[in-house]
C-alpha cells in the first residue's frame, strides 16, 4: 500500500514539473511580447527607450527562459507561486477567487451530465431500437459533433438575447455591489454556462453507458436472472447497474480533463470569471506566472480525478479487490 | 377409469411403447394423466439481412434454427437432448423458459403439466415451476455476493427471512459451507460454483429443470456427482431436461434420449435403444453410437465406404 502512495507521490510531482516546464518553454517561444501586449500598440509607440526598458524587467521579458523557470521555481518551493503581472495580485489570491467561480460551474455540468448521461444510456439501451433509442442516440450524435463554442452562442441567443430569460454574461449582475450578490443571483448567472457544458457532456458518457447496457443485458448473468423469473427491467436494476456503472464511472472521471477544457471556450463565450478566462487572458498576455498557475491547478484536478476512479474501481469491483471479505 | 396420477408409466404404457413421437422408458411417469412437459412441432427462425448481399441492398430473410421439434418429459425422468455445439439446443431451453429475442418467429405447442402455454404463461412459469441450471458461473452476477443471487430478489419483506432459510438449508445438504455465501463468484471453485448454481434452481422448488449444459469444464467425478444431484431431484417425482453435447454422459445417467441434429429432433427413445445401432432409428443416433468409445469408433463416413 505504502508502495503505491509512494509511486503515486512521485507521479504527481513528475507531472507538475513537466506541466510547469511545458508551460514556461511554451510562453517564451510565444510571439507575444509582455510589454506590448500589455500597455496597448499606441501607447507602447509613444513611450521612452527608459521606460519600456523598465517595463520589460518587470515582466520580466529581457531574462532567459532558464533563469525565469529558475526564479519562479524557487519561489515556488517556498510556497509562492508569484505575482500576476496582469491582475497585480499574487496568483494564488487570483486563482482562489476564479477558481470558485470555475468549480462551482464545473462541478454542476459534471454532475448534470454524469447522471443524465448515465440516465439516458441505460434506458437506452434498455429499450434498443426503440424511438427513444433512436432519439437519445441521434442527440448524442449531433452533440457529440458540436462545437462547445457554437453550441454557447446558440444557446446564449435563444435565452439570453431572444428570450431574455438568462443574463448575457458574467457571474453577477452588472453594477451591484459584490456584497448585494445572492446565490440567486449567483445560480441565475451559472444556468446558460453550466446548461452549455453540460448537455455537450451528456453525449459521450451516454453512448458509452448505451453500448454497456446492450452488453450487460446479453450477458448469462442477465439471461439467467430472467430465466429465474425477474422481468428484463428488473433483472437489470438488480444485477445491471453495477456492472453498468464501472465504466461509466472511469469516463466520467477521465472526463474532467474534457470538462475543464470545454469551460475555457465556455467561459469566453459567457465572459464568466473562471480559470478558464484567466487562463485566456493570462496566455494572451504574457501573464507567465499566472498560466503556470492554472496549469498546474487544472492538472492536479485532472491527476485527482484519474485517482479517484482507479480508487473507486478497485472498491466496486470486488474482482480487482483481492480477498476481502 | 383408472386413476393415473400414482400409477407408475407401466401401468398406463407399456416400456418402450411409442406414443406421441416417442418412446417411453422405466421412470416415465404420466403424473396427473399427462406430460409434464411436451413439446409439439416448435420451430424457431430468426428474421436476419441477408449477409450475401452488400449493406444497403440486403433484404430481410428467415433463418430456421429449430425444426419442427417434438420432445417430451415425464415427471420422475431425466431426458437427455444430445446434440453438436450450435445445432440449437440452447435456443430449446430459452423457448421453453418463454425467453425470446425480439426477431425471432415462434410456432408449434408447449404444454406444461397438461395445460397448453403461450409465451406470457411460459415467463410466468420461470422461477415458478420450471427452473433453469445454467451452465457456469459466467451466469452468476459477478459484482454480488453468492448467498444474495441464491436468495433472488423481488420478494415482499416478510418472505426474504423465508428465502434466506431455504437458502442456508440447500447450502448444509450441498455441503456448501455458509462462508460461501459471503464469497463473489470469481472466488468460487468448479465444483462450488456448479451446486450453487443448482442451489438457485431448487430455491424455487421447480418441478421442471432445465439444465443447459452443466457439466463442461468440471472433471469426471464432479461431473458424475452433478448427475447424482439430478437424479435424486427426479427421484423426488421432478423432470429434468438435460440439455448437453456428451453422449456418453448422457447414457451414464438418462432415462430417455432425444437426438439433437441440424435444429431438430431426429429421435427421442429410451437409453436403453442405445444398446445395438439396430435399436436406432435414424442415422445420425447411429453414427453417434459408432462414436462411443467401446464401440468401433467408426464415422459415418467410414460406413459408407
Amino acid at each position: 500500500m505504502s508502495k503505491v502512495l509512494i509511486h503515486t507521490i512521485a507521479k504527481f510531482l513528475l507531472l507538475m514539473l513537466g506541466v510547469s516546464v511545458v508551460t514556461f518553454v511554451l510562453v517564451s517561444l510565444s510571439p507575444i511580447d509582455p510589454v506590448q501586449a500589455n500597455v496597448g500598440q499606441a501607447a507602447y509607440l509613444n513611450m521612452s527607450e527608459a521606460k519600456r526598458a523598465q517595463l520589460a524587467e518587470y515582466w520580466g521579458s529581457g531574462l532567459p527562459l532558464w533563469e525565469r523557470y529558475g526564479n519562479w521555481f524557487g519561489d515556488l518551493l517556498h510556497g509562492d507561486m508569484g505575482v500576476s503581472l496582469r491582475y497585480n495580485a499574487p496568483v494564488a489570491e487570483v486563482i482562489a477567487t476564479r477558481a470558485l467561480n470555475s468549480l462551482a460551474l464545473m462541478g454542476c455540468a459534471w454532475v448534470i451530465s454524469g447522471v443524465l448521461g448515465f440516465v439516458l444510456g441505460t434506458l437506452a439501451g434498455l429499450w434498443q431500437n426503440s424511438l427513444f433509442d433512436k432519439l437519445a442516440k441521434g442527440y448524442c450524435f449531433v452533440l457529440a459533433s458540436v462545437p462547445t463554442f457554437w453550441l454557447g452562442l446558440i444557446i446564449l441567443m435563444v435565452f439570453a438575447v431572444y428570450l431574455g430569460w438568462f443574463p448575457v454574461g458574467f457571474s453577477v449582475p452588472l453594477g451591484m455591489s459584490s456584497a448585494d450578490v445572492g446565490l440567486a443571483d449567483a445560480l441565475h448567472h451559472m444556468v446558460l454556462p453550466a446548461l452549455t457544458l453540460s448537455v455537450v457532456g451528456i453525449a459521450n458518457i451516454a453512448l458509452h453507458t448505451r453500448e454497456k447496457t446492450v452488453d450487460v443485458l446479453e450477458s448469462d448473468y442477465i439471461r439467467f436472472a430472467r430465466a429465474r423469473g425477474l422481468s428484463r427491467s428488473k433483472a437489470l436494476l438488480h444485477h445491471g447497474i453495477r456492472n453498468i456503472a464501472l465504466p461509466a464511472l472511469t469516463l466520467q472521471f477521465a472526463s474532467i480533463a474534457e470538462i475543464f477544457g470545454g469551460s475555457v471556450l465556455v467561459e469566453e463565450v459567457f465572459s464568466y470569471p473562471g480559470l478558464g478566462q484567466a487562463a485566456v487572458t493570462a496566455g494572451l498576455g504574457g501573464d507567465v506566472a499566472l498560466l503556470a498557475g492554472i496549469a498546474l491547478v487544472s492538472a492536479a484536478l485532472v491527476f485527482a480525478g484519474n485517482m479517484c476512479a482507479n480508487v473507486m474501481y478497485g472498491i466496486i469491483d470486488v474482482r480487482m479487490g483481492g480477498d476481502r471479505r | 377409469m383408472t386413476d393415473l396420477n400414482s400409477l407408475p408409466h407401466s401401468d398406463v404404457h407399456t416400456e418402450a411403447e411409442f406414443h406421441h413421437h416417442h418412446m417411453h422408458a422405466q421412470n416415465s411417469q404420466h403424473k396427473h394423466g399427462a406430460h409434464l412437459l411436451q413439446v409439439e412441432h416448435l420451430s424457431i427462425a430468426f428474421e436476419m439481412y441477408d449477409e450475401t448481399k452488400p449493406y444497403f441492398q440486403a433484404q430481410q430473410r428467415m433463418v430456421d434454427v429449430i425444426h419442427d421439434v417434438n420432445i417430451a418429459v415425464h415427471a420422475g425422468e431425466i431426458v437427455a437432448v444430445v446434440g453438436a455445439s450450435g445445432s440449437g439446443k440452447s435456443l430449446l431451453a430459452d423457448a421453453i423458459l418463454g425467453i425470446y429475442e425480439p426477431n425471432a418467429q415462434v410456432s408449434g405447442t408447449i404444454w406444461f403439466d397438461g395445460e397448453e402455454q403461450n409465451a406470457q404463461s411460459l415467463a410466468q412459469l420461470r422461477g415458478k415451476g420450471i427452473s433453469l441450471v445454467p451452465q457456469g458461473v459466467a451466469s452468476l452476477d459477478p459484482l454480488m455476493r453468492v448467498g444474495k443471487q441464491v436468495e433472488g430478489f423481488g420478494f415482499p419483506r416478510h418472505k426474504r427471512a423465508e428465502r434466506k432459510a431455504g437458502r442456508q438449508e440447500l447450502f448444509a445438504r450441498y455441503d456448501l459451507d455458509e462462508s460461501v455465501a459471503r464469497m463473489y463468484p470469481h472466488q468460487l471453485s468448479g465444483g462450488m460454483a456448479r451446486r450453487v448454481l443448482l442451489c438457485c434452481a431448487l430455491m424455487d422448488n421447480p418441478r421442471l429443470i432445465v439444465a443447459d449444459e452443466p457439466t463442461p469444464g468440471l472433471d469426471l467425478q464432479l461431473a458424475e456427482r452433478a448427475l447424482d444431484d439430478f437424479r435424486e431431484f427426479a427421484q423426488e417425482g421432478g423432470g429434468v431436461m438435460l440439455i448437453t453435447h456428451d453422449i456418453e454422459l448422457a447414457l451414464r445417467v438418462a432415462d430417455r434420449v432425444a437426438v439433437f441434429y441440424e435444429g431438430s429432433v431426429v429421435e427421442e427413445t429410451s437409453v436403453a435403444a442405445f444398446a445395438s445401432p439396430d435399436l436406432l432409428e435414424h442415422d445420425f443416433s447411429r453414427a453417434l453410437w459408432h462414436a462411443l468409445p467401446e464401440h468401433d469408433f467408426r464415422s459415418k463416413r467410414q460406413d459408407n465406404a
